[in-house]
């Protein structure tokens, strides 16, 4: 083992660090920095932010804890980890939340400054766990954070309160410390944020650098640690969250296709910041609308759809729930449209905060009357900006509407993402108008999608709306067999999207006694829990859903190869559902509604589970 | 925008051109059909090619109109109208967007989308088809029914007290705020001029007559013996004087306009209250706009107020061109390849 500075350094393939105080303690930027750094020195890393929904809750309560867990490695990951190695835990209440999740023997960096009586007693403790044997079996770390940090900013400007506010840079400091991370990038970091407040980085950045040197210089750590960088493939990367990959990837399906980007839309957790992304890229000529409420948010984003735009509009479930009308007239009137779901905990409002999957049926079938629309779901923080890209593709060629489903875990959970050659970037083609025919606002084509004829255009004056209407000439029509005509044709329209999409992909065998089917952002945990069974020599198949409707074109003749087929989702089975009634193959449903996502672990044992029934 | 777009080799536009030529299904006698003649006999000469004209509208009798008309069109959803033409608008500036909705459909159900429109200063035009009744769901009261108004939904009257559409546009800063009358072909085509001239967000009140469900709502406003007494033209610069013999007019006294006689003797034209559309302070609009439905005083028609700031989409282009000066166009190598980006290299090592 390596001696640097009489400490001792150990080498680890990967850790898992969680982040916890109280929800003004600034957790979520001290993981975000750190995930930032640990990408930047090569590793392989995977987050999950867990904040409340209140935005300063009472101080000190166990509610008001905000969390930010962090996975890197040496080789390749799929989760933000199951269990925590290290607990930075600035107070009582962090301590306590965590305790439960943390492995055996973890480390646990405590800010003793916080252990008074007021901040146990609010977390519920009758005796300071510091002095007592609760942490009995940990490796745990007293370090007075607040009194390092006052000390260290001695002579400020700032106020006591605002000196105070460090403490979180003077934690990161000591864990860039423990995990050899460079400060610069931070350095960097502090510099431009708090440009116009010089006073601000300079004791940011000294409580930084005081909790670094802090590690080199106490007693109190003997070991430091390194994870070395991960053998990632040539090429360029940036650490992605999901919501950001969102917004950039319709930013370059309006290059790809050539179209204005027009995205219509109200704030709301936790799809928010996929507006604050796009309304940077004034640049690119994108129209950001932030609209009245939900529904003028997807009614702007309609009549953009009729100008020409690619139109998108972004949504949580509660506010899918208040498009549910609109997105029917931009079935009937067949625009093209995307709109984005970052799915939470429901129903109502619900968990605002948490993730979850429960909003597939409402996808599929939330609206009044036979209106189909393309469903599809992305499964890691970068895949969101490939399928941002996949429903901005079939939205413009097939004229319907696209709900792209993504969740607050990879929305706001990071990784490092291997940006993309310009070239391998899909095609994307609008309906085609056919010249040879004369003009009709629905005239199809052969996948039935109509032409895209926008105001301005002279000679092709005509009216679109919500009342049913007789194919073609796209008159108001009321008759008993039209209808029946134009529901049909409505749906076959958009199954024909099933001819557009790629083929269900099987990675491991294509046939056996064990599938694991997945849809959105359980694949991380599925992959490594596969991965697991495969090391310990079992042999279990996996296969992940992006298109939910229509499902690809292979999905039952995939499903048939397998004797038992698992469907983890974070909901009470709605996959499980779809599956069954579709293609009558019975499938065994294994759901978790905590608002969290799945370990790795919870999957692994349902697989043992069934192969422990199968063996015996 | 209107004088760009105008092509003198094309023949002249007639109200034919802008006829769909679809039977039109109002009831007969309907108020709308006068809305649609006029805007129809306005639109050809408005300078605007044909196929920049959008209409747009939501739910209910009027909200058909779009179908009518031979122009770019879409029949919405019930309120929705103002949000689909903002979009449409936003997007696409180069259009003349203009929202065919009735009192249900904006003052009800839309009544949110309608005042963000106006406090935006989003440019467009909106008629609204006032007939005090909800038309296609078959005579309930709508939220501009007077108070006490017996119908199907309130048998015993409805205690509801009303909006005051020209009041509550006003209150969420419309630009420009207008009121006409189906039957007077003439004023409505003034106004819908007007509309068409003015830049924001225009919003003109139809007084729109249902003869099935609330025959005669505007009748002494529009009969020709009783209309003159009951009626004010606003004319921007005019003194308000009515009356068939031009004998009676208008004075504020402080915050409260009177109706004097002119013919008395005791005061002219010269006293009484003139009208300034243009006016930057708003609390003249208010009350011209009370004098509404009031029992001493006539109800006004005209344009009540007008006022020129920029609007929304244009303050939306500006700041994209403002963004593209500064920071260059964007492009998929920039949209990718910028901010913190590192490199691994062939032997897997990460460089800057």
């Amino acid at each position: 083992m390596a001696q640097e500075n009489g400490k001792e350094v150990k080498s680890v393939s990967e850790v898992t660090v969680m982040f916890a105080g109280d929800s003004g303690d600034g957790m979520q930027l001290t993981g975000t920095q750190f995930s930032d750094t640990t990408a930047f020195v090569g590793n392989d890393l995977s987050t999950l932010p867990d904040y409340p929904a209140e935005i300063r809750a009472p101080a000190g309560t166990l509610y008001g804890v905000s969390g930010f867990q962090l996975h890197f490695s040496s080789n390749p990951i799929h989760t933000p980890g199951d269990s925590p190695d290290v607990l930075v835990a600035m107070n009582p209440a962090a301590l306590k939340i965590n305790l439960k999740n943390i492995k055996p023997h973890a480390v646990i960096v405590v800010n003793t400054d916080s252990f008074d009586k007021k901040n146990l007693n609010t977390a519920g403790y009758d005796e300071n766990p510091l002095e007592n044997d609760t942490l009995a079996g940990y490796k745990v770390f007293q370090v007075p954070i607040t009194t390092l940090t006052e000390n260290a900013l001695e002579g400020s400007p700032l106020s006591i309160k605002e000196v105070q506010r460090c403490k979180n840079f003077f934690a990161l400091g000591l864990m860039y410390w423990l995990y050899n991370r460079p400060l610069e990038p931070t350095i960097e970091w502090i510099e431009t944020k708090f440009k116009k407040r010089p006073e601000l980085i300079d004791a940011n950045m000294k409580a930084l650098k005081a909790g670094f040197y802090y590690g080199d210089a106490t007693q109190l750590f003997t070991t430091r640690y390194t994870v070395k960088p991960a053998s990632l493939p040539e090429g360029t990367y940036r650490n992605i969250s999901g919501n950001e990959a969102t917004a950039i990837g319709f930013v370059a399906a309006s290059q790809l296709s050539g179209l204005p980007l027009f995205l219509g839309t109200y704030p709301i957790t936790p799809a928010s910041d996929i507006l604050h992304y796009m309304s940077v890229y004034k640049n690119y000529g994108v129209k950001t609308f932030q609209a009245e409420d939900e529904i003028a948010g997807i009614a702007s984003a309609i009549g953009a759809a009729f100008g020409g735009s690619l139109a998108v509009t972004t949504t949580s479930g509660p506010g899918l729930a208040l498009k549910t009308e609109a997105t029917g007239l931009a079935v009937m009137t067949e625009l093209p449209l995307v709109i984005v779901d970052v799915q939470r905990g429901g129903p109502s409002t619900g968990l605002p905060t948490k993730t979850e999957q429960a909003d597939l049926m409402q996808s599929i079938y939330g609206r009044n009357g036979e209106s189909p629309v393309a469903v599809i779901a992305a499964s890691t923080p970068k895949d969101c900006f490939y399928m941002a890209i996949e429903a901005s593709r079939i939205a413009l060629r097939f004229m319907t509407p696209v709900i792209l489903l993504t969740d607050g875990y990879i929305a706001n959970g990071a990784e490092p993402w291997k940006l993309p050659e310009i070239d391998e970037l899909p095609e994307i083609n609008v309906a085609p108008l056919d010249e040879s025919k004369e003009f009709q606002p629905y005239n199809r084509d052969e996948f039935l999608a109509r032409p895209w004829v926008k105001p301005g255009t002279p000679g092709m004056e005509h009216r679109i709306g919500g009342l049913e209407k007789q194919n073609i000439t796209g008159n108001v029509n009321y008759e008993p067999d039209n209808h029946d005509f134009m529901v049909r044709l409505r749906q076959e329209k958009v199954d024909n999207i099933a001819k557009f999409i790629p083929d269900l992909e099987v990675d491991g065998e294509q046939e056996g006694d064990i599938l694991v089917l997945g849809w959105g952002g359980t694949y991380g945990a599925i992959t490594e829990a596969v991965k697991q069974m495969r090391a310990a020599g079992h042999k279990v198949s996996q296969a992940h859903m992006k298109y939910l409707n229509p499902m690809p074109a292979n999905t039952e003749d995939v499903l048939k190869k397998f004797k038992t087929i698992i469907v983890p989702e974070l909901n009470l089975g709605q996959l499980a559902t779809l599956i069954r009634s579709k293609y009558l193959i019975d499938v065994v449903s294994h759901t978790k509604i905590k608002g969290l996502p799945f370990r790795a672990a919870e999957i692994r044992s349902k697989i043992e589970e069934i192969l422990g029934g199968s063996n015996g | 925008m209107a004088n760009e777009n105008m092509n003198i080799d094309k023949p002249k536009l007639t109200a034919k051109d802008f006829s769909s030529g679809l039977d039109v299904r109002w009831c007969p006698g309907c108020g709308d059909y006068s809305i649609l003649a006029q805007v129809q006999r306005t639109f050809p000469a408005m300078g605007i090619p044909k196929e920049k004209f959008v209409w747009v509208s939501g739910i209910g009798c009027s909200s058909r109109f779009p179908y009518y008309m031979d122009t770019y069109g879409i029949h919405g959803i019930h309120g929705r109208a103002p949000a689909i033409a903002s979009g449409l608008k936003v997007a696409r500036p180069d259009l003349s967007v203009w929202v065919a909705t009735g009192d249900g459909d904006l003052m009800s159900i839309g009544g949110n989308h309608f005042i963000h429109t106006c406090r935006k200063n989003i440019d467009l035009k909106i008629l609204l088809f006032n007939n005090r009744i909800y038309g296609l769901t078959k005579g309930q009261y709508s939220p501009t029914s007077e108070q006490g108004k017996v119908t199907k939904s309130s048998p015993y009257g409805s205690v509801d007290y009303p909006f005051n559409p020209a009041s509550l546009a006003l209150g969420a800063e419309a630009s420009f705020v207008a009121r006409t009358l189906d039957r007077d072909p003439k004023h409505m085509q003034a106004m819908i001029n007007r509309a068409a001239e003015h830049k924001g967000t225009a919003f003109i009140e139809i007084y729109q007559n249902c003869n099935i469900f609330n025959d005669g709502a505007f009748e002494v406003l529009t009969d020709k013996k009783s209309k003159a007494d009951n009626i004010v033209v606003l004319e921007h610069g005019k003194p308000m004087v009515f009356g068939a013999e031009k004998d009676k007019g208008i004075v504020l006294d402080g915050f409260t306009p009177k109706v004097v006689s002119l013919a008395d003797g005791k005061h002219t034209a010269d006293d009484c209250w003139v009208h300034d559309e243009k006016d930057p302070n708003p609390l003249r609009a208010f009350i011209i706009a009370h004098m509404t439905d009031h029992e001493e005083l006539p109800t006004p028609v005209g344009v009540f107020r007008q006022i020129l700031k920029p609007t929304y989409d244009e303050g939306v282009e500006n700041q994209i061109k403002g963004v593209k000066e500064k920071k260059g166009d964007g492009s998929l190598e920039k949209l990718l390849y910028s901010g913190n980006t590192w490199v691994v290299n062939g032997n897997g090592e990460v460089e800057k």
